[in-house]
């Protein structure tokens, strides 16, 4: 076999910063190689710079044994590299076929398109790897997924044959996940070259043929993916041994504090995104959601944190302690005992131009412990973040000065939890997707805090699309199907079921689909 | 890495408008040449006029002092991202306002209780009318850039319409002469400085203004709430920030700026309201308020700045046509825009 693409001894440096050094990598062809990391440890660098996006300070590229030096991601293309970035670069008003092919209409400027050569080179395509999307369909009009694919078509209608994919999986739904990897494999068995950036390690367990580990800009190992468990890898990533399963000690349940009764969501154009959903949960126990996302949880999410866009009908009942939330604000919410960690953290748990410092006030600042006139008490204000940052474990250099958006995602994750969790007076903390785009060393800790709070005695409702979660962290489990909850795992069954976690997860996965 | 990028923030933040600055003294330059005059000769003339004496200092004072004023009109609802292009409509109804309460009031009322009637009264309509363009946002969603600019023309149409059908003195552009004690008095009058120019004591007003609107946005909890809701509108609404009320307030405290700058020259130097008085200050505001970045103190300087500019070009109108003079301004204003815009991309 030949190798597609070898690194000799690359180095990337931004300033005093060393992104890449020294990094040697070979990739062989036919082969999915699975690029794994913590955020910030060099992946997206380094595949930029294969990419033709950065110019490695030092060291060299070899793509099919001939040494490059790409200058832009148009000599990469030339030399048959595609890459399908995270954020897809496609033009929503245009259709399927006139995205794959722009860029390439080889016409001049007033002449028609060559769309009927274009449609009958994507169908093939289409059908040899399983990427059906209607060629007419406009891109706004379709699922993440079906754009994923729309990339996929438009690497293999520039005849790529070195394909990289960068967190692929963080968009998709699990079924739209497994359609991706059978694609992925059927590619390779084509002789195509996968490069798969993830810090997924189930996902490369399951689909890839090779992992290298990447640590503070090194690779620090390159391993056969059949010969590797997860522990070892999350151990090879972080650099110490990881607990990738916190200890759940058991839950004594309280009083009911939540409780929602056949609760109804129609959105402003009439769909029905809740059916009589009823759930309860109780002081000291963590109910946690599992269900596919666009199944309710952000409708429900949005009911009970007092934010249903203008025009929605809600009907049923959603009480705190007796104490109805439906219809009130999102600050009445609050000072009701409710704290919230949104879906979308980077768009609605933060202020990415405010300081850490700051930041850890959002949403808080209306406490009268951080007044002082018509401003706030700095030193209130400045004991109360010290004290989240060491307790949390937020790794920032000066938080008064540096802005939250200078944070990696696990770090901003943990500003938001530190800040929701400490709430005074707490009864309900409604979690969605605490640990969405975290590194494995953050998620530990984060889900220690997690339990602890259950322990505290807070009742804690958890939505969560990673099924791994959902297990290791809930007392019971709501599966959520079409905006009710479908079946309910007790607490016995929960503990009892933990034990044997992929046969639970298939369980579930029944349940939601 | 981070220190580096947040030191080349900083210096290019200075950079920037120094680099406007001087792309505009070149461009200047240019124009006066070939005009037929030696550039050097005229910014020699510009300084001594504007800043070489005390009566020119007051002038550049008096034009800074409404410069000031509808920059923070621009600058303030611009903290919550919205453009207000409507200072000088604001201006108009303010300094309208301000011209019919002083000719109504009653002569003999004490002078602080009548200059407050009137420069309350111009704030007031000031800020009503930027909170309609806000109302419109908030409500309809209307964009108010649009609404801004026709509240501006509406705003044209009232005031032209009432001066000439209604109030004007016969033959003459300009409303009655309002009360004698309700005219703000000029430096001059009380202590003698600043001979027979008309700066008065609204610059006073419009400095604790300034200072008063630099802690509220950024040090008061309000600025917090309003600043995060700017930068992040969902985000506030999900920390239970009332997006909506700090588009509301941010246009009506800027309206009510505009309004006090209408006061200075209505109160403090014209004494009654006459047609074209305002002669496009309110869109100077916008220049004035982006080359400072929206900042309350920073404006202190970017107004003193243009209001040189407008002194100075009056000054030598012996030298360089009024036309000459005003396509300077209006390219300076445009470098200093492409520029900080250039800017932002940078960092």
């Amino acid at each position: 076999m030949g190798i597609a693409v070898r690194l000799s001894g690359v180095s990337k440096t931004f300033g005093s910063f060393a992104a890449n050094s020294n990094i040697s990598l070979s990739v062989e062809e036919g082969t999915i190689h699975a690029l794994v990391g913590e955020n910030g440890a060099g992946k997206s660098t380094l595949t930029k710079i294969i990419y033709g996006m950065h110019q490695p300070t030092s060291g060299e590229v070899v793509i099919r044994g001939e040494a490059v030096r790409f200058t832009s991601p148009r000599d990469a293309i030339d030399a048959g590299i595609g890459m399908v970035h995270q954020h897809f670069m496609l033009v929503p008003e245009l259709s399927v076929t006139e995205n794959i092919i722009l860029g390439l209409e080889h016409t001049w400027l007033f002449g028609s398109l060559p769309l009927k050569y274009a449609k009958a080179r994507n169908l093939k395509n289409s059908e040899d790897y399983g990427l059906i999307v209607d060629p007419d369909a406009l891109v706004a009009s379709l699922s993440i997924g079906e754009q994923q694919r729309v990339e996929i078509l438009k690497l293999l209608f520039r005849k790529a044959s070195i394909m990289i994919f960068d967190e692929p999986t963080a968009v998709l739904t699990p079924s739209e996940t497994e359609r991706l990897f059978a694609t992925l494999r059927s590619l390779r068995d084509k002789r195509k070259t996968i490069i798969l950036i993830t810090h997924k390690l189930d996902e490369v367990l399951a689909v890839a043929d090779t992992v290298s580990v990447m640590r503070k800009g090194e690779i620090v190992g390159t391993v056969p993916a059949s010969s590797v468990t997860k522990p070892e890898l999350a151990r090879m990533m972080v650099g110490r041994s990881v607990l990738l399963r916190v200890t759940n000690p058991p839950a004594l349940p309280g009083k009911t504090v939540l409780n929602i009764k056949t609760l109804r969501f129609r959105t402003p154009k009439g769909e029905e995104r809740l059916h009589d959903l009823s759930l309860n949960v109780r002081a000291g126990e963590i109910y946690g959601i599992a269900g596919v996302e666009g199944n309710g949880q952000s409708e429900l999410l949005q009911a009970l944190w007092g934010l249903a866009a203008e025009g929605s009908v809600i009907s049923g009942e959603a009480t705190l302690k007796g104490h109805s939330i439906i219809g009130k604000k999102p600050a009445e919410i609050a000072l009701m005992g409710v704290s919230h960690t949104p879906e979308n953290r980077l768009r609605h748990a933060v202020i990415l131009d405010y300081t850490i410092a700051d930041n850890l006030l959002f949403g808080r600042h209306r406490e009268p412990a951080f007044h002082q006139g018509i401003g706030f008490n700095s030193r209130t204000i400045k004991s109360s973040t010290e004290a989240m940052i060491s307790d949390y474990d937020i790794r920032c250099s000066s938080p008064e000065r540096q802005h939250l958006c200078d944070l990696s995602g696990g770090n901003q994750q943990k500003v938001v939890l530190a800040r929701e969790l400490n709430r005074p007076g707490i009864s309900l903390l409604i979690l969605a997707q605490p640990t969405r785009g975290v590194d494995i060393g953050a998620i530990e800790t984060i889900h220690k805090k997690i339990i602890e709070a259950r322990i505290s005695g807070m009742a804690i409702l958890l939505v969560s699309s990673e099924l791994e979660e959902i297990i290791a962290l809930s007392t019971r489990i709501g599966c959520l199907f079409k905006g009710s909850i479908r079946h309910e795992f007790s607490q016995e069954e929960v503990a009892l079921k933990r034990e044997a976690e992929h046969e639970f997860e298939k369980e579930i996965g029944l349940h939601i689909t | 890495m981070n220190n580096l990028t947040t030191m080349n923030s900083k210096n290019l933040r200075i950079l920037v408008p120094l680099l406007s600055l001087l792309s505009a003294l070149a461009v200047s330059s240019l124009i006066i040449a070939l005009a037929g005059r030696d550039p050097l000769m005229i910014f020699q003339k510009m300084l001594h006029a504007t800043l070489g004496n005390s009566y020119g200092v007051g002038q550049v004072i008096f034009r800074m002092t409404t410069l000031v004023l509808v920059g923070l009109a621009v600058a303030i609802p611009f903290q919550v991202r919205l453009f207000n292009i409507g200072a000088e409509g604001q201006l108009l109804m303010g300094a309208f306002a301000a011209a019919m309460t002083g000719a109504m009031l009653p002569a003999g009322l004490p002078p602080l209780f009548a200059i407050s009637l009137c420069t309350l009264s111009a704030m007031a309509s000031g800020a009503c009318w930027a909170l309609l363009a806000g109302v419109l946002k908030v409500r309809f969603g209307v964009n108010e850039v649009i609404a801004t600019i026709m509240l501006n023309f509406i705003a044209q149409g009232i005031t032209g319409y009432l001066l000439t059908w209604h109030f004007a003195i016969p033959s003459t552009v300009h409303t009655a002469k309002i009360t004698d004690n309700a005219i703000i008095p000029t430096f001059d009058s009380v202590t003698g400085w600043l001979a027979n120019s008309p700066a008065n004591f609204s610059t006073i007003l419009m400095v604790g203004m300034a200072l008063l609107f630099q802690v509220l946005i950024f040090n008061s909890r309000f600025g917090y709430e309003m600043r995060a809701a700017g930068l992040q509108p969902e985000a506030a609404r999900y920390g239970g920030i009332n997006a909506g009320m700090h588009t509301l307030t941010s246009m009506s405290l800027g309206g009510a700026a505009a309004g006090l700058g209408a006061a200075n020259i209505v109160l403090g130097y014209k004494h009654y309201y006459e047609s074209g008085m305002t002669g496009g200050i309110g869109f100077t505001g916008i220049a004035v308020a982006l080359l400072a970045g929206a900042h309350p103190l920073w404006i202190l300087l970017s107004a003193f700045f243009f209001g040189c500019l407008e002194y100075g070009g009056l000054t030598v109108n012996a030298w360089i046509p009024k036309d000459i003079f005003m396509i300077i301004e209006a390219l300076t204003i445009l470098l200093v825009i492409s520029f900080s815009a250039l800017g932002k991309r940078v960092l």
